[in-house]
């Protein structure tokens, strides 16, 4: 059994909203990272988290880069303490804007150099420090400020994206299964070269359900099969257990979509889009894991 | 119409009006009202626009530079940061002679992270060949909104104009709206260099130093020619819909033996701590720039001038006070106020009046005169 280490980095004064996924994802990044670590951290959500100068609620040193440039910031940070012969973890802890949209040049640039470095996206699927409009990583017929009738269009393939750069390590995780999380934080920083996490982070008011239902939501997306937790090392693809068993007996996607109010009024051809993505989705990863791609 | 808005929905409000062909543009506090109002008007067909919701503001402003060219009226909107990560192509946008208008909610730069109202970040697209206006109220967020189509998009200018909003002193603040049907005040775009397949040439094609020089000199002559276009704009827009504008508000000044200079909100400020004064005794008046491009040429003599800047260029100065003693030749008691939010009331601004040291420098609530 995995020993999860009492030391919080996450301090107990946060400006989180209540039941923030990215302050809960956080937490288990930190604890499997340990002290010997420094967080760059785009704007975004956990900007804000960390509360106001001279405050911080995070134990660890935090830079805060422009939105568009942490990648490229962590690159150097990463040669830098190469150079002086230290070993300390450089993690770029960014939101799904700062990842898929603006900040993908740099994600793109850095991955191609192999910077030894942990990237984590914590993706609940919109700018939420802006007050929740659409990103590329918003699902199609979710609403947004920037999408007041659903969205039009897919969400991003953030992860065919990154696995097309060939990193030493690639996996998604979800604010549900912090175990999970921890011991993917762990392997990747045990690796060297470019690492990438995709966290699924089901944000209360972004989403639109209760903030005791964090957790929860989660679990219906990954039980509902929409959100596949995976691994992919060495060109190896492992599809974790919570998803090998959705694959085999999945949740209605509709139970899922029903407990969110951006999900409110969604059209049928919207549900039939994210489900024959997310169908066609499993069916690749299957085939991956199975090696017969 | 009488309504209540905040500055960001008037200036959506005016867009409206105007209803340009394209609007690309990006979220960030305390502008993503502007964005998220726009996006509502397009998507309940109240605005037919086509509306590009752009991964990046260098994208924002790239795509309104490819829609201008074909000769569409062209809108977006962005604050700090957002102002600063285009400005690769804020600086295209006027070379390539766009009428592209922009709402800008002026906010501090990082770090550290800060979302109140500063005006550092337009001013360091002061000399890109935008035009830039600073406004103070929700309605002439709206009215001058309406004129900046006009005067970018005038024959005589085709140049950016920027319109300038105080981030939450403005943006957030709910004051009356009067809207208008702006009819015939702004014409149909018509852009003598828009692409057109019948007749294909090369755009921003290499160019030498002679033609380059050239290109620059027709940017500053466009720019002398626009104080001309903003005085008829402004002139004709009172006479049409009874509210009158210039390129720098005066207020008890005729007679007063000391002014106030400021712009935005801080200028309409001042107006209150001009009556403070009067009624003091103290012969006060005071003077709103609204226009920092094409800066105005005013005259100042005779009196003591209190210049508040909201802003800062390191190693030099206050910008405001550094471009008045340079086109005015005044030396004026130079304030910076107001840095990242900081509040400054009539009270502080009375203040600065009574204490005044022509010649020197004040940074208000951090040091002494220097
Ligand atoms: C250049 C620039 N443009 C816009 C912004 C405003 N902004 C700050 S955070 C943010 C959205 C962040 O979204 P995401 O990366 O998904 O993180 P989240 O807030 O959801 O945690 C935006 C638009 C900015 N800071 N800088
Ligand atoms: S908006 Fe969502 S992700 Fe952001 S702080 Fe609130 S709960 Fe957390
Ligand atoms: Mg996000």
């Amino acid at each position: 059994m995995t020993e999860i280490p009492k030391e919080e980095y996450v301090l107990k004064c946060t400006s989180a909203c209540a039941g923030c996924p990215s302050s809960l994802i956080l937490r288990y990044v930190l604890k499997a990272a340990g002290p010997d670590t420094v967080l760059v951290v785009p704007a975004c959500c956990t900007s804000v988290i960390q509360g106001i100068y001279p405050n911080t609620a995070l134990n660890v040193p935090v830079y805060n880069v422009a939105f568009a440039s942490a990648a490229a910031c962590a690159s150097g940070m990463t040669e830098a303490f190469q150079k002086a012969g230290k070993k300390t973890n450089v993690i770029v802890y960014a939101g799904d804007g700062g990842t898929v949209d603006i900040g993908i040049q740099a994600l793109s640039g850095a991955f191609e150099r192999e910077t030894d470095f942990l990237y984590i996206c914590y993706d609940n699927e919109a700018y939420g420090n802006t007050g929740m409009q659409r990103s590329g990583s918003t699902p199609i017929g979710a609403r947004t400020t920037t999408t007041p009738g659903g969205k039009t269009h897919a969400k991003k393939d953030l992860d065919a994206i990154v696995d097309a750069h060939n990193p030493s390590y690639l996996a998604t995780a979800c604010a549900s299964y912090p175990l999970d999380l921890f011991k993917k934080v762990q392997k990747a920083l045990s690796l060297r070269g470019s690492k990438f996490i995709h966290v699924l982070a089901p944000c209360p008011p972004g989403w639109r359900f209760s903030s005791e239902m964090t957790v929860e939501m989660g679990k219906l997306a990954v039980k509902s099969g929409l959100w596949i937790l995976y691994e992919r090392e060495f060109g190896k693809v492992t599809i974790n257990g919570p998803s090998k068993a959705a694959m085999i007996k999945p949740v209605p996607l509709e139970d899922y979509l029903s407990g969110q109010g951006r999900f409110k009024g969604i059209d049928q051809k919207a549900i039939d889009a994210l489900k024959s993505q997310s169908e066609l989705r499993a069916k690749h990863l299957q085939k991956e894991a199975d090696g017969i791609c | 119409m009488l309504t209540i808005a905040t500055g960001n929905k008037a200036v959506a409000a005016a867009v409206k009006e105007l209803s340009p062909d394209v609007i690309a543009a990006y979220p960030i506090t305390p502008q993503t009202e502007i964005v998220e109002q726009i996006a509502e008007y397009v998507t309940s067909k109240e605005l037919d626009s086509r509306y590009i919701p752009v991964e990046s503001e260098h994208s924002a402003m790239a795509a309104c530079i490819g829609a201008s060219i074909t000769g569409a009226r062209t809108f977006t909107a962005t604050s700090s940061h957002g102002l600063l990560y285009m400005h690769e192509m804020v600086n295209w946008a006027a070379g390539a002679r766009l009428p592209i208008v922009m709402a800008n909610v002026n906010r501090a730069l990082g770090p550290g992270w800060n979302v109140w109202a500063e005006h550092t970040d337009a001013f360091q697209e002061r000399d890109t060949g935008w035009l830039q206006v600073y406004v103070s109220t929700v309605q002439e967020a709206y009215d001058t909104t309406l004129m900046a189509f006009r005067i970018a998009e005038h024959a005589d200018v085709l140049l950016p104009v920027m319109v300038n909003l105080d981030g939450f002193l403005l943006s957030h603040s709910m004051q009356s709206l009067d809207t208008l049907k702006p009819g015939d005040f702004v014409p149909p775009l018509h852009l003598p260099h828009a692409i057109d397949v019948a007749n294909p040439a090369g755009y921003g094609t290499l160019t030498g130093p002679e033609e380059h020089f050239k290109f620059r000199w027709e940017i500053e002559q466009s720019m002398r020619r626009s104080r001309k276009v903003i005085a008829e704009t402004e002139k004709d827009f009172a006479d049409r819909f009874g509210r009158s504008y210039s390129v720098a508000e005066e207020y008890r000044f005729e007679d007063a033996d000391v002014a106030v200079i400021a712009m935005g909100t801080l200028g309409k400020e001042a107006e209150v701590a001009v009556d403070l004064l009067r009624n003091e005794g103290v012969k006060a008046g005071s003077l709103r720039v609204r226009w920092l491009r094409p800066f105005p040429d005013l005259d100042l003599a005779g009196r003591d001038i209190v210049v508040i800047d909201r802003d800062y260029s390191f190693g030099s100065g206050g910008i405001i006070a550094h471009s008045l003693m340079a086109r005015s030749r005044i030396e004026p008691y130079s304030v910076i106020a107001g840095l990242g939010g900081q509040e400054v009331t009539y009270d502080d601004i009375a203040g600065f009046v009574r204490d005044r040291r022509p010649g020197s420098e004040l940074w208000f609530g951090v040091s002494g005169n220097v």
